[in-house]
């Protein structure tokens, strides 16, 4: 091939390039003043954002309060925020009433969970191996934060709280609670009527009434479903609600996934000899979960979220520690903004990353669904 | 063989003997853990001397409650107190799923927005209220209204007899009597009414092709209930005005503090969620049905109306229903801040006797039907909107 004839190739494939809007101004400004309902459209949304930024950094920073005590705070009157508040009540809002000495133990606790959170949300390390990575990590953290061996001091769960409590409460309520959730689905999707209809009623019970009641119920009648004697941990019975509800929620969504799987793989299931169990455990279930991955994930942020309403039967959960900071007495009336903002974006960071992973696993698994046809 | 089939252990590799085994021992398991617990529970009650039964319902309550439709005081019954409690709910959740369902529908057509600012806002919008606990809202819309409006010595009075302080929203009522109860149901009747006859008139367009002028009978059936039921009830128009006293005002209608950051809490947290609906909804509509309706010479509003909109709405209305159904759930979290809802009232209620059980009974019983008549109502109105396939 000669040079022109390259050349000529070149041309006509750019000739064939279809052709893209203007760049002129024109072009580049239309989606904003196209018509004049859109030039008012983009005016409006341009003062709301000067005003939106310039609200938050006289907030933030020009009107802000950095150093002093609560009395500086107090002069300014809630013209700005008081940054003194945050420095002086941090521990607090993340550790709640853990022994001040000792709040290395649940900081390390927290970074191992994440550090493992993070480890086996990446799919390249998807294997059985990290079921006794979390049994360690479950174990390691148990005994940072209650103690008792090493030369631990013991520190009760009535002390626990703040950021650990949390996560605490939402990890294991969704472990324990996705368990619970495919057997209700399973045994939704059972054929056998008496266990069907055991877990409809259960599952459209827990799902008909909200969490709040669940764990009124939890906090109230579970001492009185316990045989003489045996008294039951506050956090227990909040853990149990919140397990209960998880449950309930995860089943459905688990149920979609199983009635996604086409009826063929049951059959070729059964026609090679496996039993329900078997022929569930190695070929439905891998499949319907690996479908419902992206609602779960999204059942997760939701329920991370809905931890928050331990609070009302008591526990002090991260929220309700930053509550406590915002009425100590010393700062009481003065900060009342800051702690619920600074909760605020903790959980934003929490939430959204995990909506992100998401969206992720998302684009990851279709992905794994159609090689070859790109 | 008829010997080894009939043995008993060749009877338990039967399937359908094995299937009836599982469900019986399910059943037994259920029914055990239950006695089980009613056992316990019953034991322990009579040890602790707690009262069992619903007796308690018609006993004084002895407690104020902040906001009440039907008339109530401290000396009215625990069953009354619930009952105002169930109307609390139930009021601030409607409201609440208004707001969500106009803001939702607004945000969710701004998400698509060809303008890229405004789509950029609605979902900074949607992703500031997704990600942040609807708890932690509540707390924070109420802060802001306790820190940004005066206290009630100093209330604003923003128009005459209207004040507004960090104590809500004080306005002047009507002196309700049951005449008014009339005339409002007088209203209500008129609205199902005219849509009955709306409804007819379509019908009958539709079956014979000819429009007749429907709005004149449409406005006669809204109006007329409501004026016959002026003439015969008569209600008095006495008015409740507010008085500003020292500390407090009374008298008039009070929109509580606590009211309003519940209801900004639920309907802005419901209405990010309504937005991704309505937002997946539209775009589920082909672009092709968008041209073939304008081939066949519908402009857009109609194109709109008549095809995207009824098509959109099948895949809406599901995640819709739950939409609403949470809403009403979520509104037990007025106990947080102190709304007296059914979650409230029956807390105190059962703080005061001690029988916990009959109280968490009653308010999951009716959380529970509530719920079940509401996703029951919303799956009659999908079945009406589904597409019928052959």
């Amino acid at each position: 091939m000669t040079d022109t004839a390259q050349l000529n190739t070149l041309a006509s494939v750019s000739d064939e390039r279809p052709v893209r809007p203007a760049q002129n101004w024109f072009g580049l400004l239309k989606p904003y003043i196209g018509s004049p309902f859109n030039a008012v459209v983009t005016f409006a949304c341009l003062w709301l954002i000067y005003r939106l930024i310039t609200g938050a950094w006289g907030w933030l920073v020009t009107r802000a309060i950095v150093e002093g005590g609560p009395q500086t705070c107090k002069a300014a009157a809630g013209a700005g925020a008081c940054w003194p508040f945050l420095a002086a009540k941090l521990r607090f809002m993340i550790f709640g009433f853990f022994p001040y000495d000792e709040h290395w133990r649940p900081a390390l606790a927290v970074l191992l969970f994440l550090g493992a959170m993070i480890y086996s949300m990446i799919p390249r390390f998807w294997s059985r191996r990290l079921l006794w990575l979390w049994l360690a990590v479950v174990v390691i953290c148990g005994v940072l934060m209650y103690g008792g061996v090493f030369g631990l001091r013991v520190v009760n769960t009535t002390n626990w709280g703040g950021l650990p409590l949390s996560f605490m409460l939402s990890s294991v309520g969704l472990a324990f609670g996705f368990v619970l959730g495919v057997l209700l689905a399973l045994a939704r999707s059972s054929k056998l009527p008496a266990i069907q209809v055991i877990a409809i009623v259960f599952i459209e019970m827990v799902r008909g009434v909200p969490l709040v009641s669940i764990l009124f119920m939890a906090s109230v009648m579970l001492p009185l479903f316990m045989p003489d004697g045996v008294t039951i941990d506050k956090l227990l019975r909040a853990q149990v609600a919140i397990i209960i509800f998880a449950g309930a929620y995860i089943a459905e969504t688990v149920r979609g996934g199983l009635q996604a799987v086409p009826k063929g793989q049951h059959e070729a299931a059964a026609s090679l000899g496996l039993g329900y169990w078997l022929s569930m455990r190695k070929i439905v279930l891998p499949q319907a979960l690996k479908i419902v991955i992206p609602p779960l994930v999204n059942i997760f942020i939701g329920f991370f979220q809905d931890t928050t309403l331990v609070t009302i039967i008591g526990l002090l959960d991260f929220l309700d520690t930053v509550r406590s900071a915002m009425r100590d007495p010393v700062w009481q009336g003065i900060a009342v903004l800051e702690g619920y903002i600074f909760a605020a974006l903790v959980y934003a960071v929490f939430s959204y990353g995990m909506g992100s992973y998401s969206r992720f696993i998302e684009r990851r698994l279709k992905t794994d669904h159609s090689h070859g046809r790109h | 063989m008829a010997t080894s089939d009939s043995s008993p252990v060749r009877l338990l590799y039967d399937v359908r003997v094995r299937a009836v085994l599982y469900q019986v021992v399910a059943v037994a398991l259920v029914v055990g853990i239950g006695l089980y617990l009613f056992d316990t529970v019953s034991r322990k009650l009579a040890a602790q001397n707690i009262a069992t039964g619903f007796d308690y319902l018609s006993r004084p309550a002895g407690f104020v409650i902040s906001q009440s439709f039907i008339s109530y005081d401290s000396g009215n019954s625990y069953g009354r107190a619930i009952l105002v409690g169930l109307l609390n709910t139930i009021w601030v959740s409607v409201f609440a799923v208004i707001i969500s369902t106009v803001l939702g529908l607004v945000v969710g057509i701004a998400r698509l927005s060809r303008n890229p600012l405004l789509s950029t806002l609605a979902l900074i919008y949607v992703e500031a209220l997704r990600n942040v606990p609807l708890l932690l809202y509540l707390f924070l819309w109420y802060a802001l209204i306790v820190a940004v409006f005066p206290p009630v010595r100093e209330a604003w009075q923003i128009l005459p007899e209207v004040f507004l302080s960090n104590g809500g929203l004080i306005v002047p009522s009507l002196r309700w009597s049951p005449a008014h109860t009339g005339v409002l149901a007088a209203v209500v009747l008129g609205i199902v009414l005219a849509c009955v006859v709306a409804s007819a008139f379509r019908r009958k367009r539709v079956a014979t092709g000819q429009s007749r002028v429907a709005w004149p009978f449409v406005l006669l059936a809204l109006v007329v209930p409501p004026l016959l039921a002026m003439l015969i009830f008569q209600p008095e128009m006495a008015v409740n005005w507010p008085e500003k006293g020292r500390f407090r005002i009374t008298g008039g209608l009070q929109v509580t503090p606590e009211f309003t950051a519940l209801l900004v809490g639920l309907g802005l947290s419901a209405s990010a969620g309504i937005a991704e609906t309505v937002r997946a909804g539209i775009l589920s509509v082909g672009r092709g049905q968008w041209e073939a309706a304008r081939s066949v010479g519908l402009h857009d509003r109609q194109t709109m109306r008549l095809v995207v909109l009824p098509q959109a709405l099948r895949v809406i209305i599901p995640p819709l229903t739950s939409s609403y159904l949470s809403t009403f759930k979520n509104s037990s979290l007025a106990i947080a801040i102190g709304y007296p809802d059914l979650v409230m009232v029956s807390n105190t209620t059962m703080n005061q006797t001690g029988q916990a059980i009959e109280g968490i009974a009653i308010f999951m019983l009716v959380y529970l039907g509530m719920s079940i008549t509401i996703s029951m109502l919303m799956n009659w109105y999908n079945a009406r909107v589904a597409l019928v396939e052959r």
